[in-house]
Order: C-alpha cells, then sequence, then structure tokens
C-alpha cells in the first residue's frame, strides 16, 4: 500500500504506475493492436464524426460550470467569462493562441483580483 | 517515430512542429500546473517524476493520483485510468486506417505519442488515409512532428512542475489555461451544425453524471452525443426521402 509519509517511494506505487503506463499503450492502439485485417460498420465510421468534440466538450464543460461536483449558482465566476470570450475571440480569428491568451486575459484579473 | 531521420527531415515534420505550437504554449501552465498537483496530492518526488515520464497521460495522471494516495486497490485506479481513457480508444480506432500499414511494434509506439491534441491535428489536416506511399510518409511525418513537439513541451513543463511544487500555490488557478487550450481546439472543429449538438449533448450529459463514480460521465457524455447525432442524421435522411 501506499505509504503515508509523503517523500517516501514504494514499490506498489512504482508497479501502479507502471500498469498505467501499460494502459496508457492499450488505449491509444486499441484497434490497431491486432494485424487482422477488419472493417469498421457503417454506424461506427459516421460516429467517428462526432466522437471527439464530444470528448471533448465532455471533458472541458464540466470544468467550466462545476465546483467540487456541483453546478455553479452564481455568476461571479472568472471561468464563465473566460470561457465566453474566448468562444467569442475563436469564432471571431479563428486562433487557438489568442483564444488562451484572451481568455487568460480575463480570467487572472477576475480570479485573483476579485476572487472570483 | 520521431527520432527516425527521415521522418524529421521531411518537411511536413516543421510543419507539425509548427501547428502543434499554439497547444504547447496553452499547455504549459497546465502542465505545470499537473506536475505541481502531482506532488501536492502526496506522490514522492521520484513516483511523480516517474509517472510523468512513462504515463504520459495527464487526465489519467491526476484522475489515479489521489486514489493511489488513498491506498485504493490496483484494479480499481487501473480501472479508473482506463475510462479516463477511453477518448483514446475512440481515436485508435479513427488512427487505424492511417496507421495499418506500418509493422505492429512502430504502429504501437506511434499510438502511444498520439494525445488530444495531435490527434485532433492531425485528423484535422488530413482527413483521409493516404493512399500511395509518398503521402504516407507525409501523413507519418507530420504526426511525427506533433508528436515531438507535444511530448517535449508536455514532459520538460511537468518535470518543471514538480520541480515547483512548493513555489506555486495552486489558488492562481494557472491550469485554467489548459481548459481555454482544448475549447479552442472544441470550437475549431464544430464545423458542422451536428457536430455542435454533439458538443451540446455531451456538454449537458457530463454534468448531469457528474456524480458517477470513475468519471465515467465522460464516457456516457460521449456515448449519448454520438447516438443522438446517429439519430439526428437518421432523421434527416428520412426527412429527404419524404421531400
Amino acid at each position: 500500500m501506499s505509504s503515508t509519509d509523503l517523500n517516501v517511494t514504494d514499490g506498489w506505487t512504482l508497479w501502479v504506475i507502471l500498469g498505467l503506463a501499460i494502459i496508457t499503450v492499450v488505449t491509444r492502439s486499441f484497434f490497431f493492436l491486432s494485424n487482422t485485417e477488419w472493417h469498421l460498420p457503417h454506424w461506427a465510421q459516421r460516429g467517428l464524426q462526432y466522437a471527439p468534440i464530444a470528448a471533448l466538450s465532455a471533458v472541458v464543460v464540466p470544468e467550466i460550470v462545476m465546483t467540487q461536483g456541483e453546478l455553479i449558482a452564481t455568476w461571479q465566476d472568472a471561468r464563465i467569462f473566460a470561457a465566453a470570450v474566448g468562444v467569442a475571440v475563436y469564432f471571431a480569428k479563428r486562433n487557438v493562441l489568442l483564444t488562451i491568451v484572451l481568455g487568460m486575459a480575463v480570467y487572472l484579473p477576475l480570479h485573483l483580483g476579485l476572487g472570483w | 517515430m520521431f527520432w527516425q531521420r527521415k521522418l524529421y527531415q521531411h518537411p511536413e515534420f516543421k510543419l507539425g512542429v509548427r501547428d502543434l505550437a499554439p497547444q504547447a504554449f496553452g499547455q504549459i501552465a497546465w502542465a505545470l500546473m499537473t506536475g505541481v498537483a502531482l506532488v501536492k496530492s502526496g506522490m514522492s518526488v521520484f513516483e511523480a517524476v516517474f509517472m510523468t515520464l512513462v504515463v504520459y497521460a495527464g487526465s489519467s495522471q491526476l484522475a489515479a493520483t489521489p486514489l493511489i494516495v488513498a491506498g485504493a486497490p490496483a484494479w480499481v485506479v487501473l480501472a479508473a485510468g482506463f475510462c479516463v481513457n477511453l477518448r483514446f480508444v475512440v481515436f485508435s480506432l479513427h488512427m487505424r486506417g492511417y496507421l495499418m500499414h506500418l509493422p505492429r511494434w512502430p504502429r504501437i509506439v506511434t499510438g502511444y505519442f498520439n494525445t488530444d491534441p495531435t490527434y485532433v491535428l492531425f485528423t484535422r489536416r488530413f482527413a483521409h488515409p493516404a493512399n500511395t506511399d509518398e503521402l504516407r510518409l507525409t501523413q507519418e511525418a507530420y504526426l511525427a512532428g506533433l508528436s515531438f513537439a507535444n511530448w517535449t513541451s508536455w514532459i520538460s513543463c511537468s518535470l518543471l512542475g514538480i520541480a515547483l511544487a512548493n513555489a506555486i500555490p495552486t489558488s492562481w488557478g494557472l491550469g485554467f489555461a489548459g481548459i481555454l487550450c482544448l475549447l479552442g481546439i472544441q470550437c475549431s472543429l464544430a464545423s458542422s451544425r451536428l457536430r455542435v449538438l454533439s458538443a451540446i449533448v455531451a456538454g449537458i450529459a457530463a454534468v448531469l453524471a457528474y456524480a458517477l463514480p470513475l468519471k465515467l460521465n465522460i464516457v456516457l457524455a460521449i456515448l449519448m452525443a454520438v447516438f443522438a447525432c446517429l439519430m439526428a442524421e437518421q432523421f434527416k435522411a428520412a426527412k429527404e426521402r419524404l421531400a
């Protein structure tokens, strides 16, 4: 089991970390681990059109509108304003870097200055 | 793989590095905070460095760490890591057509280095797998450039984060830059009405199902969004047949 002393390394933890590395390899190569040739059903090929944006949205949206597992109840949250500005900037300029920079330019003053 | 001469000398390699640069920039703060978070939540410095170098999956590292520290059974930690990584299974299905010409091990190594930003940028630039050897090499070189830029920036910033763990307060919220980065990529994918529908359904479902254990809300949200879009396609096709 993991150690309670924070700066001591134990063997069990290292094995679990190695296991996580194998999980990374297996999930990232899942459908080309095997050499056998096979074809995707039509619906799965269509589904691929929609899966990546769904995965991003599923990760991103809770990070913007939730705090500790609860939907935020106030509009005084720096993340909402930063995300809104980020989306607007992206569709105006089609530039991801500018989205990040201007989004953070809204986020940091609200978050650090006003404590939102 | 980016250490092969035929790939890093190909002009597409440089293009891949350049296309990834903005994402890498946005990822800096995120990677830093991941490094900080690993140490802050109770990993030893050696464990955090080892994890950063071999696991190479920020979201699964962040999901697994509290479980490891709490002494959860290994299978629970690994199951959580697998679920957070399920999106990569979807990516691998898509990448199959682009990589099957490679022998098994190079294919698997290429897969290992394929993360969210590299996958999205690669499939945005190449909508279809190559049908000539020359084009295959072009695609491989572009992917190698993306992977190289992403791996070096992620690993170096994570390690820096581990080193600085006690100097940067988590309360600054610098990790939010990573979310803005993903948000920008998400917007760049919103190229059709059905994809917008997919994003809306997934976003709402992920929030409503947030209480599910092991981050299963993300898997459920993806499944529901894809299902909704396939249904909408069917509905549209049926309406066109009637018209």
